[in-house]
């Protein structure tokens, strides 16, 4: 599903950030991205949902080579991929309802066809009875949710969480797991970036450990 | 939480109303924020201004126009005293000679009585204008300016009768044309320098306002929509808040002109008003300035939309 093969990216004229990176993400997978902070994860996951392209090697997202894309195919692509932010990016202006509708919004759909799905994703993360909320007033993992619901409502192929865990408490952070475990058995692949190697334990899975821009699988 | 995968759930329940929401889903780019007003009222200002000058501008223009004409309209002949002649008599010999002329309206020896009225404020009242060797002056109406040769009528003037002399203002007319073209040279020249002024702070508003979005529009980039829906999204916003600001800023300067042709209007009769009249006509300005200050406004809110769009491009260009 995505293939990087000798990848190496830097900013400018800077040294390189990310170097030699190959692996593949398969279907279905389930995968952490860790590693030391500074060590390149975000920068990884920019990466993964085409906000940056590489200056070196291979990226293939669902069978396209990122280099050769025309921008115009990368809205479409970038609906496959969805995506929670370490800082949620909530418009605050907007009820959790509408937050989470937004990429559905954005295809020019009307709320009616979609008013329930949404409905029935909130109440699956628990965020049945904030439907009418505006972020402000969202505690950290209420919010962490929203962005979760958020990126999960266009049902993409393959999840991206950066340090979804890093602003709740450990019991919530254990019933995320669970709602990512629970979403990639259902068929969607999930990557996790995160340094808490709590959270990691909990659940045996394959890590992408990124050290000083290299990274290292462990199946 | 529920631990059923809400997609597998979605297969197998129709969609239904259902949930608290019954309102239309709030706009994607927030109606009232603190920079967006800040923005308003910028371009409610700057608008404001163009349509004054605008105002001034077409004043100045339809008063100098109406200058020309009204005294490209009449011409004065003076008969002077001669001695021997009798002065009246050739008057109104001249008189009859001017009406006679094709393209005149009317020609009419101003009174005794008259005469004394322009000369008292030199001569005071209360003098016997009789014994003063005083010019005759006769005043000639034209119907139609084209149509009568003055040149040919001065010569007849100066030949047929003792001591006339005809004067079609010319010099006058000439100066006061100068005069008056560069007012509206000067005058369209501020235009053009208001409208560098108003684009140019528009532009620089709208940036501003934008600024504050820039989280929104790359949400809406992360979340899949094509960068055509984001510009449109922010161009409808923007051009809302720019026809918004026009508006009230083209309204404001039409209330002011309305009411300046009010207080004029009402003293007219004061010689004060009798200056301003002179000058300025009736103080009103024409279809042609409140028709430009609709333009304006519009024009105004154009940018605004235009400039949005432009810097959501210029946003996506710089995260992709």
């Amino acid at each position: 599903m995505i293939r990087f093969e000798n990848v190496g990216l830097r900013y400018g004229m800077g040294a390189e950030v990310l170097r030699d990176l190959s692996f593949q993400i398969a279907p279905r997978s389930f995968q952490f991205l860790t590693g030391p902070s500074g060590a390149g994860k975000s920068t990884l996951l920019r990466l993964l949902f085409l906000s940056l392209r590489p200056t070196r090697g291979l990226i293939s997202i669902f069978d396209r080579d990122v280099a050769t894309l025309p921008k115009s195919d990368l809205p479409a692509l970038r609906r496959r991929i969805g995506v929670v932010f370490q800082d949620f990016r909530l418009l605050d202006h907007l009820t959790t309802f509408e937050n989470v509708a937004l990429p559905l919004r954005v295809l020019g759909r009307e709320e009616a066809t979609y008013r329930a799905d949404v409905i029935e994703l909130l109440k699956w993360v628990g965020l049945g009875d904030r439907v009418q909320a505006l972020p402000p007033i969202l505690s950290g993992g209420e919010k962490q949710r929203a962005a979760i619901a958020r990126a999960l409502i266009g049902q993409p192929e393959i999840l991206l969480a950066d340090e979804p865990t890093g602003n709740v408490d450990p019991p919530l952070a254990k019933r995320l797991l669970r709602l990512f475990v629970e979403l990639n058995r259902l068929g969607t692949s999930v990557v996790i970036a995160t340094h808490d190697i709590g959270l990691m334990n909990q659940f045996d899975a394959r890590r992408l450990v990124l050290h000083e821009g290299r990274l290292s699988v462990y199946e | 939480m529920s631990e059923t995968h809400p997609q597998r759930e979605r297969a197998a329940t129709p969609a239904r109303r259902q949930g608290p929401r019954a309102t239309p889903p709030g706009p994607i780019v927030p109606a009232g924020s603190i920079a967006g007003r800040s923005l308003t009222i910028v371009v409610a200002i700057m608008s404001f201004l163009a349509c004054l000058t605008l105002g001034a501008v077409t004043l100045v223009r339809d008063a100098s126009l109406d200058w020309q004409s009204d005294i490209v309209r009449e011409i004065t002949i003076q008969v002077r005293p001669v001695d021997g002649i009798d002065t009246d008599a050739e008057a109104q010999k001249a008189t009859d000679l001017a009406a006679r002329t094709p393209g005149v309206a009317s020609a009419r020896p101003l009174s005794a009585w008259e005469n004394a009225q322009l000369l008292e404020p030199w001569l005071g009242s209360g003098l016997d204008m009789s014994d003063l060797p005083i010019p005759r002056l006769i005043v000639v109406e034209l119907a139609n300016p084209d149509a009568v040769d003055l040149t040919a009528l001065s010569a007849r003037l100066t030949k047929e009768i003792k001591g006339a002399s005809l004067d079609d203002h010319r010099t006058w007319t000439d100066r006061l044309k100068a005069m008056a073209n560069a007012t509206v040279i000067i005058g369209f020249s501020i235009l053009a320098l208001v409208f560098v002024a108003t684009v140019l702070s528009v532009v620089f508003a709208t940036r501003g306002a934008m600024s504050s979005n820039r989280d929104i529009v790359s949400v809406l980039h992360y979340v899949g929509a094509e960068a055509g829906f984001i510009a449109h999204e922010f161009q409808r916003h923007f051009l809302i808040l720019g026809l918004k600001g026009g508006l009230w800023g083209a309204a404001g300067a039409t209330l002011m002109f309305l009411m300046l042709s009010f207080l004029f209007g009402r003293s007219i009769a004061t010689p004060e008003g009798d200056q301003v009249s002179a000058l300025f006509g009736r103080f009103a300005i024409g279809p042609t300035g409140y028709v430009g200050a609709l333009g304006i406004a519009i024009l105004i809110a154009l940018m605004t939309a235009i400039t949005s769009r432009l810097t959501v491009f210029r946003h996506l260009a710089s995260i992709e």
